[in-house]
């Protein structure tokens, strides 16, 4: 009976401070031990991205030299996707949420839920310690061949170890969630009333088990190439390096919604709590979420324009990204819809969802631009392209991670964080990414290339404009950080409930119990029933 | 509305610690993580399909494949998931012993599947490194014996539970299911592998 849940087994786990350090089967404290983890590869991936754009702010490669500058932008990738934003967005929130969300008192296999975390701290030690043993891989996030070939061999078998890694803690993570959403429902609840963040999970779980496995059989192989020097991606022994990039992203663009779509569930369960309205749309929500999954998985080659794909794989790949657009343009708008005319406070947790929704519409907007080849061939490897993807990536899911911990820290302790500093960590966090990463768009249209430590003279006072925001979003986690270790100890009592929220996690005690509900879990099925139900 | 359930009321009931009552959805575990599992191999087919589209082999390259060898390697496999599915059957009926003797029979007819892919191994006239139809040809039917020998290992487990007190019998038996279900994918896996390596 080994992985059978039993809603018992948890009574026997340790109460005390230590069981976050230990391997505890209780789907709250892994949800923090992912968070608290991620949360520290955020300050490393951060400090990486602090080098990198020292190195930006002059032309010359002055700071770092080449190989090395290679080596931190490979690792900033590297484990602000894999260690930072993969594992929070889903993992984190993922954990603490849905049993509660499902009225469970666990996960369905809470101790393969234990096992995936317990795979995340010796891969970041890892990708790491690679760093210090014959350096770190060169090749970017992407490792694409023959790249990935050429350059060092030991930091790149390394790094392909780690997120296998990864990879596997990822996948297990996705079939827990499908379990526990599609098994472990409070019996007489259905589909349709499961708060919008299951649906995202179960969507981004969806992903997670059909293409990371993908991911992890084309690193086999590119690791057979590098070790057992085999040819499969290597052209000069008959191979072939764009099969590569099909496998890849075949997974990798996937792996964007992998990081927003739970985003995007996050962001539905803050806007109506602190907007006082039920969510707008909540059947299109889900069927926007449920076609996002299925075209997700059939636009991978809209990364590959200049990879010498025939025409009518361009066409193809045009039209099925363009159509993207369509579901989440329909999200974008229930969500303004769902503020229209409501009572809003503006508090940091929706200042950060508010301001999501303003950067996700700008780096969809650019999104929708890449997906057509004309203007894609003009800027690939461009700055553009770096600038689009933080829009996505940091100005879309950080943002509501950010969102999140603000919304749901009083539950995960039991106090509020300082509103003061949360204002300030917003206005620091929003005015530095701005600046940061819009004039990369002018960079990229421009034509620097990414991903290159020299650039043309012409480029330096954007570039240096850009620098300064990095400065400012790194000055930004100060108060942040002070914030939540004053606010567990000193930070103001929030009582059970201090949103007058509706879903079920705010139902049970601040932080709850070792099995979630005192009693038997509550039935709610209007989770959104503002203005509907009298909030307990 | 009376679809709250206060958190107040929810306090008497205290300790009345209720058992939801969830029916087994470990085998819907293991078919997930098969569905990932086929997805890797489907990544590895799919790169194996284009490489042979698009790649021709270097003139003299070796890809001569022996398939008397192979097709009897299917017929092993294919008629080693109808010995599990026995063994399995009799279990059910409480022939404990019967059970044991087909998880033998499937295991023996596994170790014998893997001991020809050996011998082919051994006397194709190409190496991994060999070209690239041949480094595919190695990892794609490696990764599956790979399955295969995994295979073999769970069924001797399960074998050896299924002893006369042992954990698995006619009311407990998961562990007879989730490797039945197992080999089961390891075959199917197989006549695609075949199909498109031997016979394609
Ligand atoms: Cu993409």
């Amino acid at each position: 009976m080994a992985n059978s849940i039993s809603p018992h087994a948890t009574h026997l786990q340790p109460q005390g401070w230590w069981r976050y350090f230990g391997f505890s089967i209780d789907h709250k404290v892994i949800g923090i031990q992912y968070l608290v983890t991620g949360f520290f590869f955020y300050l490393v991936g951060g400090v990486l991205a602090g080098m990198i754009r020292t190195e930006l702010a002059t032309p010359i490669s002055d700071y770092l030299s080449r190989e090395a500058y290679n080596e931190i932008l490979t690792m900033h990738g590297t484990v602000m996707i894999f260690l930072w934003i993969v594992p929070v967005v889903n993992g984190a929130f993922g954990n603490y949420l849905v049993p509660f969300y499902v009225g469970a008192r666990d996960m369905a296999f809470p101790r393969l839920n234990a096992v995936a975390f317990w795979m995340i701290p010796p891969a970041g030690i890892l990708l790491i310690g690679s760093y210090f043993i014959g350096g770190a891989a060169q090749s970017g996030w992407t490792a694409y061949p023959p790249l990935s070939l050429t350059t060092p061999a030991t930091g790149q078998v390394v790094w392909i170890l780690s997120v296998l890694l990864l990879g596997g803690s990822s996948i297990l993570g996705g079939i827990n969630f499908i379990a526990t959403i599609l098994k472990l429902r409070r019996p007489g609840l259905k589909l349709m009333q499961l708060p919008m963040y299951c649906w995202a999970m179960l969507g981004t779980s969806i992903l997670v088990v059909l293409s990371t496995p993908v991911l992890a059989g084309t690193l086999i192989l590119l690791a057979f190439d590098i070790v057992a020097h085999t040819g499969f991606f290597n052209p000069v022994q008959g191979g072939n390096a764009v099969v590569y990039q099909h496998l890849f992203w075949f997974y990798s663009h996937p792996a964007v919604y992998i990081m927003v779509l739970p985003a995007f569930g996050l962001v539905s369960e803050i806007l109506p709590v602190h907007a006082r309205k039920p969510l707008f749309g909540y059947t299109t929500m889900v069927y926007s979420i449920l076609a996002i999954v299925f075209l997700g998985l059939i636009v991978w080659a809209h990364h590959m324009f200049t990879s010498g794909t025939p025409p009518w794989m361009r066409l193809f790949f045009t039209i099925a990204t363009s159509f993207i657009a369509v579901p989440t343009g329909i999200k974008f708008f229930n969500w303004l819809a769902t503020l229209w005319g409501g009572k809003i406070a503006l508090n940091s947790a929706m200042l950060f969802s508010c301001a999501f929704i303003l950067n996700f519409v700008l780096g969809g907007i650019t999104g929708v631009a890449l997906a057509q080849v004309p203007f894609d061939i003009h800027v690939h490897d461009t700055y553009f392209v770096v600038a689009h993807f933080h829009y996505i990536v940091y100005g879309g899911t950080v943002f509501v991670i950010f969102a999140s911990v603000y919304h749901w820290y009083p539950k995960f302790t039991g106090r509020l964080l300082n509103e003061p500093l949360g204002t300030l960590h917003f206005v620091l966090t929003f005015i530095g990414f701005n600046l940061c990463f819009g004039p990369q768009h002018w960079l990229g249209i421009n034509g620097m290339p990414r991903r290159v430590s020299e650039y043309d003279p012409q480029f330096t006072l954007m570039n240096q404009v850009s620098s300064a925001g990095a400065l400012l979003m790194a000055i930004s986690t100060l108060p942040f950080l002070f914030n939540v270790i004053y606010s567990a100890f000193r930070g103001e009592l929030a009582g059970d409930n201090p949103w007058r929220a509706l879903t079920p996690e705010w139902l049970t005690s601040s932080p709850p119990p070792v099995e979630n509900w005192h009693g038997p879990a509550p039935h709610v099925e209007h989770p959104y029933g503002y203005g509907m139900v009298d909030p307990a | 509305m009376t679809s709250l359930i206060p958190p107040s009321t929810a306090e008497h009931e205290a300790g009345a610690v209720l058992e939801e009552g969830h029916g087994d959805f470990r085998l819907f575990g293991l078919a997930l993580f098969l569905v990932a599992d086929g997805m890797t191999f489907a990544g590895l087919f799919a790169a194996y399909l284009t490489f042979r589209a698009v790649n021709p082999l270097p003139e003299g390259g070796i890809y001569e494949l022996e398939l008397l060898l192979p097709t009897l390697n299917t017929v092993l496999l294919v008629s080693s998931s109808f010995t599990f599915h026995r063994a399995a059957r009799q279990l059910r009926l409480g022939e404990g012993a019967g059970c044991r003797r087909w998880l033998l029979i499937t295991a023996a007819l596994g170790a014998a599947f893997l001991a020809s892919q050996m011998r082919e191994y051994f006397t194709l006239p190409f190496g991994l490194t060999s070209n690239l139809f041949a480094s595919t040809f190695y990892v794609l039917t490696g990764f599956h014996g790979l399955h295969v020998f995994l295979g073999v290992m769970l069924i001797l487990i399960v074998w050896w539970q299924a002893r006369a007190g042992g954990s698995i019998n006619s009311q407990q038996h998961f562990g007879l299911e989730a490797a039945e279900l197992y080999w089961h994918f390891v075959d199917g896996i197989w006549v695609v592998l075949y199909g498109i390596i031997y016979l394609l």
